[in-house]
């Protein structure tokens, strides 16, 4: 037997015993003979640990993109991580557990959860949280379902500079005949096209989802929106990035009324995609319209405070095919995580981290604005932590030169132009990286137009 | 206990941060900052602060690393320490999601071979790793479903049959697939009546969702019969693979007439669940629906290398990047661990286990649908003991004073005062006999000191939870106005 089994043979035929059968085949007799498998799998020969060790130090060493210095964002970021964060994520106690049905025996997850949804709200400038989605993407599409569902209305307006594989997601989440997703177009200077959605809105829009700084990086007021489709019954949904908010007038300050947003920035590791964890926000009165797990506070036959899943009744254990979403799991760990690295980074910590991400990014954009032939698009516009320039060469061959030095330059955005990439300075890129990067693609573009 | 907000106090911070080693040349227009004098409400406290904090609070759960965790369908078995430490390697955590796939060769590989065990552990032919929990999953397969039925003109087919036994993501995903449920009864048996599903299909029929082992714990032993009857009326079937413990080199999935279907990671293959995810949902599916797999897939080309493709057909993403990798590098490790003997002995085990304790506790509560052998869980009622005074609920809170998790209660919904108890593999012969000793004892006290069970939980860091309270006077996030700093 494996390390994992503790029963031997002779625990085994003591159970059968018990059960009242001769021998293990027996227990299969629900199984119609021609299903049960008469060869094993077709799987490796099982592995040690040591020899498991080395299969994956293999596998990490031909992810050569991770050794690179990460100036790729669009959604997934390369930022410093507190030791601490990893150490609370490690006790079996929250990462050995299940779902915190039993809330006697589960008090460590629920209060945790419970603050990080205090946390999530308080950021977003919003009156309450759930308890996380899968992933950002999956909470705006999430989303836009519950905007539906409390107005009634069946169109959402997504703006043109929201994440593409958002947008993506929200597509296939709202994929039905009787659901209409229109896009907001953005002006020429990036920001969002007011008069078009002015216009869109008209005749029963359940919401409006903007990205807040927007895909670009464009830090934008996102006031207006929320003016105009409150003006008509409707929500305004916004996707924040949690990173620009110590910083950013809050989206509830400027009229949301739901706000999700990735959280892999708070002391996620990139990891390939995940797993991360998506946040909702959402003023109090939407409360019973939200998916997913929720954490309340009450108190226990003593009077003693505890906390317990609470609202179950949207979910879909309780109401089934009337339930307010599917999800079941969703990232518990992730936003264990999450509270975690903004219990340490704590008030000035994340104001610091949010204030050299916006310093840092300025500071690249500039060393790259001397260089002959780069421009900024969109630069009526201020940005916090990514941008986009327009290169003199193609931003994939840009792209591929700057890995052989050692640089991972960010995102071509050829739908922008050849020449477009979307760059991002996290605050744990040095000032030497910075001005490494600058150098080569002073470098790369030297030529002129190639 | 106090709470991270309540230990806060102005000035305290928990990381050592660089100073900014680069100019500061712009400014953030004032009409754009942040109101309240840029406070966010984040509590400040040291970094020891926080860990004790953390510490204090994990102290009071149960979890499978302290005892025995019989949640039915959950799965709760021992996770591998070594697999922590493999998914936190540099090259694999350090990874964008956006990198070239060819500096990303060894996750991409990783990521097709595990494609490939899951393949040959179903019978199937074709993968999507993406979807982050079973639920997710289940709105994939479907989601495929529906494109497999409008790619041949018969959009109509939206009426999802499943059984009344089924788990509740089961129907919350046929909503949300803008389908309709249509239930299906259960025999005296517990299975699934045939008769009932011949009834039930028809033109509308896009799919019959079935979960096998079913929520019984019982194989449905028909399922020849069943597959048959929706592929006649023209519509596929779909495999809730929660309860896949129970047949890891026992039974494909395929074999019995499913089209596609997902399983749970973090329940068969061992990966943590967390405290309620990450999970991860894999679905599998025919090489005939493989084409409508959600975007992107990961590929061989013929030259050796790996990479990710989009399907021409797909109906779509379901995540902004590939999906939950770091769970599906534990899973890998798993099944690398195992092999197909290691495998098969996990769900032989698991069968070994259930049913013994099936056995022991046959005298003390009633079992409804007790016809022979259960696979990895069986489900109890405790209408015996609901006679006396003591609910399903009280059983279970008891149970936690024993220094066991309860096992699932009050499904599936067709069993009053369900008990649902899932022991998995990992536990030791002698573990379960100090569970059958607190389950025992339990149904002596329910009838000679019932106030034990129904004042239960005692021995508990807090006592019974008021729910009614918690959804009354809602608290979702603590008050701005208490210890604050905001």
């Amino acid at each position: 037997m494996s390390r994992f089994i503790p029963n031997q043979n002779e625990h085994r035929e003591k159970m059968l015993r018990e059960i009242g059968v001769g021998e293990f085949g027996d227990l299969l007799e629900p199984i119609p003979e021609k299903y049960r498998l008469k060869e094993k799998l077709q799987l490796p020969e099982p592995i040690s640990e040591l020899g498991l060790n080395r299969e994956f130090e293999e596998f990490a060493s031909r992810n050569t993109g991770a050794e690179l210095a990460c100036f790729l964002g669009a959604g997934s970021y390369d930022h410093f991580i507190p030791a601490a964060v990893d150490h609370i994520l490690l006790r079996s106690e929250f990462y050995t557990a299940y779902t915190p049905y039993q809330a006697e025996v589960s008090q460590g997850t629920l209060q945790a959860i419970f603050e990080y949804q205090t946390m999530i709200a308080r950021l977003t400038g919003m009156e309450m949280a759930n308890a996380s989605m899968y992933d950002g993407a999956s909470s705006a599409a999430e989303a836009c379902l519950m905007a539906m569902r409390s107005t009634r209305k069946q169109r959402i307006l997504i703006a043109g500079s929201l994440n593409p594989r958002w947008q993506d997601v929200i597509r296939t989440y709202l994929k039905r005949d009787d659901f209409e997703i229109n896009e907001i177009p953005f002006l020429d200077d990036g920001s969002l096209d007011l008069e078009t959605a002015g216009k869109l809105i008209e005749g029963g829009t359940a919401a409006v989802l903007v990205q807040y700084p927007n895909y670009f990086g464009l830090i934008e007021d996102i006031q207006p929106a929320a003016e105009l489709i409150h003006g008509s019954g409707g929500l305004l949904i916004v996707a924040a990035d949690p990173v620009a908010l110590p910083l950013l007038r809050s989206p509830g300050d400027a009229g949301a009324d739901i706000v999700v947003g990735e959280g892999q920035s708070m002391g996620i590791p990139m990891s390939y995609g995940g797993p991360y964890a998506g946040f909702m926000a959402a003023s109090a009165k939407l409360a019973r319209k939200m998916p997913g797990r929720i954490i309340g506070r009450t108190t226990d036959r003593a009077g003693q405070t505890g906390y317990v899943l609470t609202l179950q009744t949207r979910e879909q254990h309780i109401r089934r095919d009337k339930a307010t979403s599917n999800i079941c799991s969703n990232q518990a760990l992730m936003a264990l995580a999450n509270s975690a690295y903004l219990s340490l980074m704590g008030e000035r910590g994340f104001r610091e981290i949010s204030s050299q991400c916006y310093h840092k990014s300025h500071y690249l954009e500039k060393k790259l604005l001397e260089i002959p032939g780069i421009s900024r698009l969109f630069s009526k516009i201020p940005f916090f932590r990514e941008f986009v320039i327009s290169l003199p060469v193609s931003s994939i061959a840009f792209r591929d030169r700057m890995i052989e030095h050692g640089i991972l330059a960010g995102l071509p955005l050829v739908e922008l132009g050849e020449g477009a990439m979307l760059v991002t300075v996290t605050e744990k890129r040095t000032r030497d990286e910075i001005d490494r990067y600058a150098m080569a693609a002073a470098e790369i573009c030297g030529g002129g137009t190639s | 206990m106090k709470t991270v907000f309540e230990i806060s106090s102005p000035g305290r911070i928990g990381v050592s941060l660089p100073d900014l080693d680069v100019p500061a040349t712009s400014e953030i227009p004032p009409g754009l900052l942040r109101e309240n004098g840029g406070k966010t409400g984040l509590p400040e406290a040291t970094e020891g602060q926080i860990l004790r904090h953390y510490v204090n609070l994990s102290t009071m759960n149960h979890h499978v690393d302290k005892g025995m965790y019989p949640l039915g369908s959950c799965t709760m078995k021992y996770n591998p320490k070594l697999h922590e430490n493999l998914a936190r390697i540099r090259g694999l955590s350090g990874l964008h999601p956006l990198v070239p796939d060819e500096l990303a060769a060894g996750s991409l590989e990783l990521m097709y071979r595990l494609g490939e065990f899951l393949c040959e552990i179903t019978g199937f032919e074709g993968v999507s790793l993406q979807p982050a929990a079973g639920a997710q999953g289940e709105f994939c397969g479907i989601m495929i479903i529906k494109s497999y039925h409008e790619s041949r003109g018969e959009k109509q087919r939206n009426e999802i049959l499943m059984p009344d036994s089924a788990h509740g993501t089961n129907p919350a995903t046929s909503t949300l697939s803008d389908c309709v449920v249509v239930g299906v009864e259960s025999n005296e048996y517990g299975l699934v009546d045939p008769e009932d599903l011949k009834r039930k299909v028809g033109p509308l029929t896009a799919a019959f969702m079935l979960t096998n082992p079913n929520t019984l714990g019982l194989f449905e032993s028909r399922i020849e019969e069943l597959t048959s009857i929706v592929h006649e009326a023209g519509g596929l079937n779909y495999m809730d693979g929660a309860n896949m413990n129970a047949l890891l080199g026992i039974a494909k999935p395929r074999e019995m007439g499913f089209d596609v279907c997902h399983l749970n990671l973090h329940k068969t293959f061992s990966t943590p669940h967390g405290g309620g995810g990450p999970g991860s949902g894999p679905v599998i599916c025919s090489e005939e629906l493989a084409r409508f797999l959600p975007d992107p897939v990961v590929i061989r080309e013929d030259d050796g290398s790996i990479r990710f493709s989009r399907n021409q057909d797909s109906f779509g993403r379901l995540l902004a990047f590939q999906g939950n990798i770091g769970v599906l590098y534990k899973a890998y490790a798993y099944i690398r661990t195992l092999g197909a003997e290691g495998l098969r002995e996990v769900s032989e085990n698991a069968l070994i286990n259930a049913n013994y304790l099936k056995s022991k506790l046959a005298d003390y509560f009633d079992n409804p649908f007790d016809n022979g052998p259960c696979m990895h869980e069986f489900v109890l009622s405790g209408d015996r003991q609901a006679k006396l005074g003591v609910r399903t609920l009280d059983i279970a809170k008891r149970l936690l004073d024993y220094g066991f998790h309860a096992p699932t209660v009050y499904f599936p919904l067709i069993v009053h005062e369900a008990l649902m108890i899932e022991p998995t593999e990992t536990e030791s012969l002698e573990e379960l006999d100090t569970f059958v000793e607190a389950m025992v004892s339990i149904a002596g006290e329910a009838v000679e000191k019932p106030y034990l069970v129904t004042d239960a939980p005692v021995n508990t860091p807090v006592l019974r939870l008021d729910e009614v309270k918690a959804v009354k006077d809602l608290c979702v996030v603590e008050p701005v106005d208490k210890g604050e700093n905001i």
